[in-house]
């Protein structure tokens, strides 16, 4: 079975039209709290979570909306528990970042690395009671430093458990480049648990279905599990409202609030020499400089954009697909607001 | 005097402990950002970012204070000591015991507690009961920012492990990265004497152990700490105009607890009414009536607390962190 670019590219943009209209309504102050959209990771959701079947399981993060989406769960009851309302997908208790969806044995948890455990978990109950099924583990780049995912790694070696690990690596951990706090490299990391390990462009969602294809009908057949490693651009940064963005999208207004602080700091007495304040300087215009080189400014950086530069080549169809779902993401959303307003 | 926010008061008390011990150092996850101010006077040996490996550099700074550094340690938020409690609860918190007392472990953890702005029930839990119950651990929960400036450097003083708590509605850098995330489109009931006051002009360290009473009152005495101050005294303004007098009782430590001052308080109103953010069971509240009944006292109780896994939506939220509203339906049937 061959991938489907137009089905894929459906889900991706569902998806990402789903969570622009969260994002309005957080900006409207209609969501509380914290908000970690998915955008920009659509390729890598669609394109493993397109391949998963009735009693295959999913240990999310914290930035779980895409992929409970794409597996199916109704975009108005996740829609009303981000409003908080008693009849969304857990009862208002749970949240974004809380998402719970039984029937597809889908949990989300705010804690880094916590998938790691769950998904070795969930495959093992596959293994008693489920044959054939999966469990798949999504997590950032840095959650890999994470103890109990490094764990979970060498628990589904040793037991030999159905689960793909993905890593979703853009490379920040917040307002941390990933790399400075890593040792060694991932690769590595994962052959070193005796985990096969396949790296992939997450932009690009025909090569992450084929990766996962081949990786998910290996775990299927009781080989272990595999890790798919894939790079994206958090289009929104960590979070709604992320500080390093806001500083690289506008510099001249946020850095001299920022500067002001820090050089009144440097300059106090007492303190340590200024070689080595000089070195703790760098270290803060560094990341600052980082974050201005944004990836987000190249449009092949984002996954929806190129996946529907290969579907132009059929524009009347690209039309027509985009019509409908565009007309389906209103109505979701229209249906969800008059029911949580009404 | 000169008025500062929370958050930021708590920064220059560790960055003035910091110019007078060069044994402190601070490390946590995005630390140079969060800290920035300290890394650029400080420089990156002293003040530095960490992995996302908490139960590695915890239990590193742990063992580091028995060697002879002075580690602030930051943990983004306290519900995120679930993955690294061993280094607390097994280690840092046994060093004095297991040693006969000849070795100790001077740690101070500074992480971000408590709920009101709509995080979830993993963002949001106060959990100073949960580490309070262990022998050999400090817990702070200051309510102001004088009070958390001097109870900072009263921890950094400290010759054995103590956690810092800061009341994230309190502070006024965690309340914007978090609940905001820079937009004005959300309102959340920030104690305004809690997120900005008056601190000393030179930061001098408070006892630790020693309540505060906030507001006099001779019909019930509130103890509380936290957020929790500032609603027991929201509520006492509205009981005053009922004609009843409501004392407000500020622990600001959980542990050390102290006791003579909720008994000295109980014993004069004959009524306590606890308030307290974390979980109502097996907690600060009940080791409160357990501490005036091993005096003595007679005497009235009632509490009002967080009973139940904290839910998102903003309005169960409120209802199940104390309020003023529960505050004050307490102290009526106290009273009736």
């Amino acid at each position: 079975m061959p991938s489907d670019k137009w089905s894929l590219y459906a889900l991706m943009l569902k998806s990402r039209l789903f969570e622009e209209a969260i994002a309005k309504l957080w900006h409207d102050g209609l969501i509380s709290g914290e908000m970690h959209l998915g955008t920009g990771e659509e390729a890598i959701i669609a394109g493993v979570v397109s391949q998963l079947r009735d009693g295959d399981a999913m240990a999310l993060d914290h930035r779980s909306t895409a992929a409970l989406l794409m597996r199916g769960a109704d975009p108005v009851a996740i829609l009303h528990e981000l409003l908080g309302r008693m009849d969304g997908l857990c009862g208002g208790k749970g949240g974004h970042m809380h998402l719970f969806f039984k029937k597809h044995l889908a949990a989300s948890s705010g804690i880094v690395g916590a998938s790691g455990p769950a998904a070795a978990g969930f495959a093992l109950a596959a293994q008693h009671m489920r044959p054939n099924s999966i469990a798949v583990c999504f997590f950032g780049e840095s959650a890999m430093n994470q103890g109990m995912l490094m764990e979970s790694l060498n628990l589904a070696s040793v037991w030999s458990l159905p689960v793909l690990f993905v890593c979703k690596d853009d490379g920040w951990a917040i307002t941390t480049q990933s790399q400075k706090m890593t040792g060694g490299n991932l690769k590595l990391r994962t052959q070193g648990f005796g985990i096969p390990y396949l790296k992939v462009d997450g932009l690009n969602v025909i090569q992450v279905w084929d990766a996962s294809h081949s990786a998910i009908h290996r775990t299927r057949s009781g080989k272990g599990p595999t890790l798919l490693h894939a790079n994206c651009v958090h289009l929104e940064g960590h979070f709604l409202g992320y500080q390093l963005l806001k500083t690289a999208r506008r510099p001249v207004k946020e850095m001299p609030r920022m500067a002001a602080s820090i050089t009144k700091s440097f300059l106090k007495l007492r303190g340590a020499s200024w070689r080595e304040r000089a070195s703790g300087l760098k270290e803060v215009l560094l990341s600052v400089l980082a974050a201005l080189h944004d990836p987000r400014e190249d449009s092949s950086n984002d996954p929806v954009i190129r996946t529907r530069k290969i579907l132009l080549s059929e524009p009347e169809r690209l039309q027509q697909l985009e019509d409908q779902i565009q007309q389906e993401m209103a109505h979701v959303l229209e249906s969800a607001l008059e029911e949580a307003f009404s | 005097m000169r008025t500062m926010f929370f958050t930021q008061a708590v920064d220059e008390a560790i960055s003035a402990a910091m110019a007078a011990d060069s044994r402190i150092i601070l490390f946590g996850e995005d630390v140079p950002l969060l800290r920035r101010n300290l890394l650029v006077r400080f420089g990156p040996r002293r003040v530095r970012g960490t992995p996302i490996s908490e139960s590695g550099f915890l239990g590193a700074g742990v063992a580091a204070a028995m060697a002879g550094l002075r580690p602030v340690i930051e943990i983004y938020m306290v519900d995120f000591l679930g993955v690294c409690m061993d280094a607390l609860l097994n280690h840092a918190a046994k060093v004095k015991a297991f040693s006969g007392g000849k070795w100790n472990a001077p740690i101070v953890v500074r992480s971000p507690c408590g709920g009101g702005y709509g995080d979830g029930g993993q963002h949001a839990q106060s959990l100073w009961g949960w580490l309070a119950h262990i022998p050999g651990l400090t817990v702070l929960v200051p309510s102001t920012p004088a009070d958390a400036g001097r109870l900072m450097i009263a921890a950094l003083k400290h010759d054995n492990p103590v956690l810092f708590l800061e009341h994230k509605l309190l502070s006024e850098t965690w309340i914007d990265f978090l609940g905001s995330g820079g937009r004005d489109t959300v309102q959340y009931d920030v104690p305004a004497q809690g997120r900005k006051g008056t601190v000393p002009d030179d930061w001098k360290p408070l006892p630790l152990g020693k309540a505060v009473l906030r507001r006099k009152g001779k019909d019930v005495t509130i103890a509380s700490v936290g957020v929790g101050v500032h609603r027991a005294l929201e509520a006492a303004q509205i009981l005053e105009i009922e004609g009843i007098s409501a004392e407000v009782l500020d622990l600001r430590t959980v542990s050390p607890l102290d006791k003579n001052a909720v008994c000295k308080a109980v014993s004069k109103t004959g009524r306590l009414l606890v308030v307290d953010e974390d979980y109502e069971g097996f907690g600060l509240s009940g080791e409160l009536s357990a501490k005036v009944l091993e005096a003595g006292i007679s005497f009235k109780y009632s509490r009002v607390c967080t009973q139940t896994t904290i839910p998102y939506a903003r309005n169960l939220e409120d209802q199940t962190l104390p309020n003023k509203e529960r505050i004050c339906a307490s102290v009526r049937q106290l009273l009736g």
